[in-house]
């Protein structure tokens, strides 16, 4: 018998532990379950959460900047914003190639939009800029193609000197760098086979250069499907070799230099000794005097890293300055503004649909089934109306030359030339929004008090209650989830209400929406819809736990 | 014997080269435009005899009003449904700054003039943008009820901002643009320096201030049917709207109302085509957009509605309109009897100060 009472586990007819093997039965279920749910859930995941995290993930998100100026972030960071003096060489020398690929690949006035938002006329400056920036170093790049009779007008000799030959050892890594940069700059994929590579010397000797042909050859074998061999480099292969010689300890590098086209070179060297360096700053302050403008280089500075707190700050009111968050001005103020007015008008809202909804509720839960559903119809019959038209309706009921204007001056209760002003301001919101917004609150609450046993009033009658005791002391108080759940309803459907407000809302009856409609669909700013957007979530999240503290969300019922 | 072949042969190859090039393009599309009375001009226009000529389906889209922000999505979705979109010329701006319009080369793409002309010297100054063919001058105008201004009817855009001869609502526009432009106006900037004046700080707090004076009588609309709503109804004494909105409330619904043609704001609209189309539906659209810009199809669509054709040899070729019989020259914006005082829509400026200037108009607004 001793082998009877084991110590260890108990054990399932196949040896398992008991414990493996119920938990393995228990895991199966619920992968069943999860698999009965997983259309749902992969739909909603697919069509919902995602592109809503998507949206708001757009209030933070900022790469813009530093994948299209992704040189002169960097060389910008050192620049005393708080100075009074604009930056220096460097950073124009980077903005120079760093703009100048960016409007080949024709994104230079995305970032021009986007940087607008927070500093008026930037949209143009990048724009005009893309335009002219080519002429940039003009005399020293046709310098450079009259030496030599030409000679470097040659596409062939110059794909031969940046190769360094087709022995020569190559630079895959600055390949692959330019690469990426080009596919985070464009967002379309560069990979691929394109016919160079740079050669180990001249990326060594003159690396901006060797930069420089590697984007264009990237773009030109890929983005313009040619042959790089067959197509004269960007003028900024040659700025960079006239910048390259002319400074410090440039004539010692050519001259070590023994590649391919060596005496070329030489020869274009010495044809631009007559001309002055290229000073980048000068040439984009004849460009457009904007470039020297302190405040732009502010906001490129400010706007550099990849997540921004700015788009926040804008909706409410702050902008991100140079010191850190600060107070927009105040004739730009009215997001706060509009939060308020938001809350506060879905507050009055709900009340009112409260107080109009509840007797409808209590005389459809009392009546004889027969009556009460044709008294439903009429509750219904506006779910079966356009919005648009429902809105359009009270539009002509309450203008001033509207249904119940005329009405009233015919009674002689108004005198004609004072017609009530009932529209196109808060009031026309309220009245419309309630309106469109009662069947939301009857619903819940006729269920609700259906439940309720009219026996308990007689009860508390013959007990000798009044009506009122009797009503508030116990109807009431069993009614108020139904008053819970419709609340809920009403003041969440009015808080992102948008097509009613812009329709009879006027200029005083609007909602936090409808700016973020115009941001969506008008300015383009989604980073600022984004947060706006998010703000409002949190809001709501916020007051529905509040409302759990206070009330209890299991005090809510829909039936 | 030898030449009669060669001819023979040019001639089949002539005739099979369009045919050919036909079967490289794709057999339907979707065109997008603003719905309503202009949407039936261009069917009746462009897309009836164009798909007469070469068969394609052709499914409308009525969705202008939010082009700009749907072609951003379907871009970034990575599926564009549209193959020519209809837009006002700034949105066109931003779609081609955004890189989600493609670049057309007039003269490659667009027809010439019959009298030789190129397009791109046709269509001159409008073409404000390397992505946009210019299609109609439109304005933006302020219309007046007749039986509630008395024996003098308004006759500068000033009256707008005179209550004591004019009392009564105004309709305006809930936008910036424009207001600004007409209440620096009418606050004593000259013409010419009006965007130099607005550029400052100063002069957009002169322009709200002289839109101040009026504020508590405005009625801000949205969308273009406001205006002619409210006007028909007596809502409003006066309102700015589209010319043509007007037009339809004056000729066709003969209502009590008149044109104030004065300080009107030239606008255009036009075509551009999304970039990112295969080839296939790139070449019919391209296709679409030669038949469609031409100079008779141009001065066809005025048959229908009274917006100005975008080029100048359209002109002479207006007729009368299609139904009512009128001649429909002397209702258009361009016509030099309704053209003494003008602006043109500044895009330049307006894509630079939009933003800003909104903020501090909706500020006002609200406050």
């Amino acid at each position: 018998m001793s082998d009877t009472t084991q110590t260890g586990p108990v054990l399932a007819a196949d040896g398992t532990p008991l414990k493996r093997s119920l938990a393995r039965a228990l895991r199966m279920q619920k992968m069943r379950a999860l698999m009965l749910i997983a259309p749902l859930l992969v739909f909603i995941l697919l069509t919902f959460i995602l592109p809503i995290a998507d949206m708001l993930f757009r209030s933070v998100e900022n790469r813009i900047v530093s994948d299209t100026l992704s040189e002169t972030v960097v060389t910008l960071k050192d620049w005393d914003a708080l100075g009074d003096e604009a930056p220096g060489e460097a950073v124009y020398e980077s903005l120079y190639y760093d703009l100048f690929v960016a409007a080949e690949a024709k994104e230079h006035t995305k970032l021009g939009t986007r940087l607008n938002y927070e500093e008026t006329g930037i949209s143009s400056l990048f724009r005009g800029s893309g335009r002219k920036v080519d002429d940039v170093g003009e005399d020293h790049v046709k310098a450079i193609e009259r030496a030599n009779d030409g000679a470097l007008k040659d596409e062939a000799l110059w794909f031969e000197i940046m190769t360094g030959g087709s022995s020569a050892e190559g630079n895959t890594g600055l390949l692959d760098a330019q690469r990426a940069k080009l596919s985070q700059l464009t967002g379309d994929s560069f990979a691929g086979d394109i016919g160079f590579v740079p050669g180990a010397e001249i990326s060594a000797l003159f690396p901006r250069m060797a930069t420089a042909y590697t984007d264009f050859a990237l773009f030109t074998a890929i983005a313009e499907e040619d042959v790089v061999a067959e197509e004269d480099p960007w003028e900024t292969v040659f700025v960079a070799f006239a910048t390259a010689v002319q400074s410090a300890g440039g004539a010692e590098k050519l001259a070590s230099y023994t590649g391919p086209g060596a005496a070329e070179l030489t020869a274009a060297a010495e044809a631009l000794a007559e001309l002055e360096p290229i000073s980048f700053k000068a040439a984009f302050l004849d460009m457009d005097e904007d470039w020297g403008d302190l405040g732009n280089w502010r906001t490129i500075q400010t706007y550099s890293p990849n997540y921004t707190s700015g788009y926040f700050l804008n909706s409410i009111d702050m902008q991100k300055g140079p010191e850190g968050a600060e107070p927009r001005p105040e004739n730009q103020q009215i997001y706060i503004t509009l939060f308020q007015r938001t809350l506060v008008m879905s507050l009055v809202i709900t009340g009112s649909c409260i107080l109009l909804g509840y007797p409808v509720a209590w005389i459809l839960a009392n009546l004889p089934t027969r009556s009460a559903n044709i008294l439903m119809i009429l509750v219904l019959l506006p779910f079966w109306t356009s919005l648009l038209v429902r809105t359009s309706a009270w539009k002509v009921m309450l203008q001033q030359q509207g249904v119940i204007n005329d009405v009233l001056v015919w009674l002689g209760l108004v005198d004609d030339a004072a017609r009530l002003v009932m529209i196109n301001n808060q009031f026309g919101t309220i009245v419309a929004m309630t309106h469109i917004l009662l069947p939301f609150m009857i619903l819940p609450m006729y269920s609700v008090m259906q439940t309720i046993n009219p026996s308990y009033l007689r009860a508390a009658k013959s007990l000798g209650a009044t009506n009122w005791t009797a009503f508030w002391r116990v109807y009431f108080p069993q009614s108020v989830p139904g008053i819970g759940a419709g609340s809920i309803l009403v003041f969440i459907l009015a808080i992102g209400y948008y097509i009613t407000p812009e329709i009879v809302g006027g200029t005083k009856g609007v909602f936090i929406s409808n700016r973020i409609a115009y941001h969506i669909s008008s300015s383009l700013n989604w980073g600022l819809a984004a947060a706006l957007g998010s703000i409002l979530l949190a809001v709501v999240l916020l007051l529905y736990w509040a409302y759990d503290k206070i009330v209890g969300i299991d005090n809510v019922k829909l039936g | 014997m030898k030449l009669r072949k060669l001819t023979a042969l040019a001639a089949t190859t002539a005739l099979c080269a369009p045919m050919a090039f036909a079967a490289d393009m794709a057999d339907e599309m979707t065109i997008v435009s603003w719905g309503g009375a202009y949407s039936n001009s261009q069917l009746k226009a462009y897309h009836e005899p164009y798909a007469e000529k070469t068969g394609v389906k052709i499914i409308n889209d009525e969705s202008s009003n939010e082009a700009v922000a749907k072609l951003r999505a379907m871009n970034e979705a990575g599926n564009v449904t549209w193959d020519v979109v209809d837009v006002v010329a700034a949105d066109a701006m931003r779609l081609c700054d955004e890189g989600l319009a493609m670049e057309i080369d007039p003269d490659e793409h667009l027809a010439a003039a019959p009298d030789g002309t190129s397009a791109e010297e046709d269509f001159g100054e409008l073409l404000v943008s390397d992505c946009f063919i210019p299609q109609i001058v439109y304005s933006t105008t302020f219309g007046y009820r007749t039986d509630l201004v008395g024996d003098t009817p308004p006759t500068s855009v000033c009256d707008v901002f005179d209550l004591e001869a004019y009392p009564g609502k105004r309709a305006l526009e809930k936008r910036p643009i424009n207001n600004m432009e007409w209440a620096l106006l009418c606050d004593g900037v000259a013409k010419d320096e009006v965007y130099d004046v607005l550029e400052t700080e100063e002069g957009q707090e002169r322009a709200l201030a002289k839109l101040d004076t009026i504020k508590d009588s405005v009625i801000w609309w949205s969308a273009g049917a406001d205006t002619p709503q409210l006007l028909a109804d007596g809502e409003v004494v006066m309102g700015s709207t589209y010319n043509g909105r007007l037009f339809s409330v004056i000729e066709e619904q003969d209502q009590p109302v008149a044109m104030l043609w004065d300080a009107q704001v030239f606008d255009l609209d036009g075509w551009i085509i999304p970039a990112g189309l295969s080839d296939e539906r790139k070449a019919r659209a391209l296709d679409y957009i030669y038949f469609a810009t031409d100079t008779q199809r141009l001065a066809d669509q005025a048959k229908y509605i009274s917006y100005g054709p975008a080029r100048a040899s359209s002109a002479p070729l207006v007729g009368k309109h299609a139904e009512l019989g009128i001649e429909m020259a002397p209702h258009m914006p361009t016509d030099p009897a309704n053209a003494q005082n003008t602006f043109l829509y500044n895009y330049e400026f307006w894509a630079d100060y939009r933003d800003d200037i909104d903020a501090k108009f909706q500020a006002w607004l609200a406050k």
